[in-house]
């Protein structure tokens, strides 16, 4: 598997995604047809997809799906995931031979559950357990890559077109209530199977268009909080900042937002006492979580999507509604070419979120209350 | 006239058969069943009615020069890129940067924009761009626009008209903008003008154009109520790096 390395190639990129709200699930052909719409906000060096309530038979266990050089990495690593969890069912992501996929590494799936010792000797909840684990294998395991952790849930990422991708790893053939969807135009870098979208940690996915400057400043906070950036692309760390603030720190989900993409200090000084005070606190105490450059982001989670710019509005971003379902994308083309006439269609503004959930009660939740959006 | 049924067609294919039904004399052509085909009547010259039905993809009418684009539904980003002239009609909303560096003709959005509308307009002598807008505008409108004319009508209430920071770095131009217009909004490089009695006369022109193109009435919008406003210098960055 070829690393991305140190060359820059200074060169956008394309996004769509979307939830039905009341968790019906739907085939991954349908997100396919909409990113592919956008074929030319890509170049072929990335395409990707999470997918949520893809795998209803194993919703209790943690879905590991895992990049390998080869197969003696695999058989180390294996041997590490042994140690720690107990294995409920492995074997490789089923593919299918496609035009324009070349150079994959092995891609294998695993189904486990932390063992039961090792969460009373850690004295870890669960998902901080797989946290940890995730790190450790993604630094320590060279050659073996952890691109998803999250449970009922998956990402598909690769080298190629995102409808090449989505073809090879037989999409159409899995149903899920939220997917979201990239096609990747590296800056800066050339493109490897572990740098494409989505980035993910436990139930968290991030699809990403943009460049984010203040990735260096962000990577050394999170380190601090034993994150590790491995994956040589900037968007790696927006899912870490999103899985503390959310997970870890419980934040509200509207001062995580303002945390990233803060309001400047003129409008801060413009709000309402009580929210000039929250506003200023979150800016103060996470200045260095704050995300600089042009971006637009969809976080996806369990529990719904949040599709969100940066604060001066540069890169686009579309969002429409219908029915339960609430869609969001780099081009209005690309949500209509599956939803022809949305109920409504709108521009949301540099910063302000636009927030999908499932409605109460259609998903059974196990987990602490904050992992939710 | 020709009619071309564009669903999914590569874009690419769109423009050539559309150059090509230019170049066979069509003055009239109907592209139906668009959906996000870039580059849709770039560069095209002469006296030509283009009527697109959907949603045709980014960089719309770039560098037009001549004919009149009536889009049915609404439009994406970076309509009127350049544009020359001619008349571009959009009976929806369109995305960011329309207008972007536009020199010349005319663009009617009966809906809301994006951000960064305007940017960099420019004119000269007789070429004077005007862009017009039914409903409200996102930041950044008129950055650093050196020439041409936008007007903002605000529609349905009037209210939070444009986003902040307009006019940033504008030396050049007018833009009309419905309401007053708290300080904050605009950038530093901008001031508002009393409006004489010729924007009076230009702006009821305009309007009544507008009410056109969109078959509305408009009652409760009057030109009185506009807010002028125009460069407060030529040079804004004349000293950035040197004074003199």
């Amino acid at each position: 598997m070829l690393r991305e390395g140190d060359i820059r190639i200074p060169s956008g990129c394309a996004i769509s995604g979307f939830i039905n709200r009341k968790g019906n699930r739907v085939a991954g052909d349908q997100i396919i047809r909409s990113i592919a719409l956008m074929h030319d906000r890509s170049n072929g060096l990335g395409g990707g997809f999470a997918a949520y309530g893809i795998y209803p038979e194993f919703k209790d266990y943690y879905a590991f799906h895992l990049f390998y050089e080869d197969n003696t990495v695999r058989e180390n690593t294996e041997r590490y995931l042994t140690t720690h969890f107990n294995l409920e069912m492995g074997g490789p992501i089923p593919t299918r031979k496609t035009k324009g996929i070349t150079n994959a590494p092995l891609i294998w799936r695993y189904f486990v559950k932390p063992k039961l010792e090792m969460l009373y000797q850690t004295e870890l909840s669960p998902n901080e357990f797989v946290v940890e684990r995730v790190m450790e294998i993604n630094t320590l395991c060279r050659g073996a890559y952890i691109f998803s952790s999250g449970k009922n849930m998956g990402a598909f990422k690769g080298v190629g077109y995102p409808e090449d991708i989505g073809e090879f790893y037989r999409l159409d053939e899995y149903q899920g209530y939220t997917w979201t969807a990239h096609g990747r135009f590296p800056t800066n870098t050339p493109g490897w199977w572990g740098g494409a979208h989505p980035f993910t940690l436990l139930d968290w996915s991030v699809v990403h268009n943009g460049e984010i400057s203040s990735y260096d400043a962000n990577r050394r906070f999170l380190e601090m909080f034993g994150y590790k950036c491995t994956l040589q692309t900037d968007t790696e760390a927006i899912a870490y900042i999103f899985d503390l603030l959310l997970r870890r720190h419980c934040l509200p989900l509207d001062v995580a937002v303002s945390v990233v993409a803060s309001p400047f200090w003129a409008e801060i000084d413009r709000m309402p006492e009580q929210k000039k005070k929250l506003y200023r606190s979150a800016r103060i105490v996470y200045s260095s979580l704050l995300i600089n450059g042009p971006f637009s982001i969809i976080l996806g989670s369990d529990n719904g999507i949040m599709a969100l710019n940066d604060r001066l509005k540069l890169r686009p971003l579309t969002a429409a509604e219908h029915g339960d379902f609430l869609y969001v994308a780099s081009e209005e083309s690309a949500i209509r070419e599956i939803c022809p006439s949305p109920e409504r269609v709108w521009s949301p503004r540099g910063g302000e979120p636009v927030i999908g959930v499932l409605e109460d009660g259609v998903v059974e939740t196990d987990d602490s209350a904050c992992l939710k959006l | 006239m020709v009619t071309i049924d564009s669903r999914g067609i590569y874009y690419m294919n769109l423009n050539k058969q559309i150059r090509q039904e230019v170049k066979n004399g069509a003055d009239e052509i109907l592209l139906k069943n668009v959906n996000g085909q870039r580059y849709i009547a770039d560069a095209i010259r002469g006296n030509i009615k283009f009527t697109i039905e959907g949603i045709p993809g980014n960089d719309l009418a770039a560098y037009m020069d001549g004919p009149e684009v009536i889009v049915k539904g609404n439009a994406q980003d970076a309509v009127a890129n350049t544009m020359n002239g001619g008349t571009i009609v959009i009976n929806g909303d369109a995305g960011d940067t329309l207008g972007y560096a536009m020199r010349g003709g005319e663009v009617f959005i009966r809906g809301n924009v994006g951000y960064r509308v305007g940017i960099h307009m420019k004119e000269y002598g007789e070429q004077i761009p005007t862009i017009v807008v039914g409903g409200k505008t996102g930041d950044f409108l008129g950055e650093y626009m050196a020439g041409g004319i936008i007007v903002v009508l605000g529609q349905p209430d009037g209210n939070e008209v444009i986003g902040n920071y307009c006019g940033t770095g504008m030396h050049g131009g007018v833009m009309y903008i419905r309401g007053e217009i708290p300080a904050h909004k605009l950038g530093r490089e901008v001031q508002t003008a009393e409006l004489t009695d010729k924007d009076i006369e230009f702006l009821e022109g305009i309007i009544s154009r507008y009410k056109d193109y969109f078959k509305l009435q408009l009652k409760d919008i009057k030109c009185s109520d506009f807010t002028k406003l125009q460069p407060q210098g030529t040079r804004p960055y004349g000293d950035l790096y040197t004074k003199y």
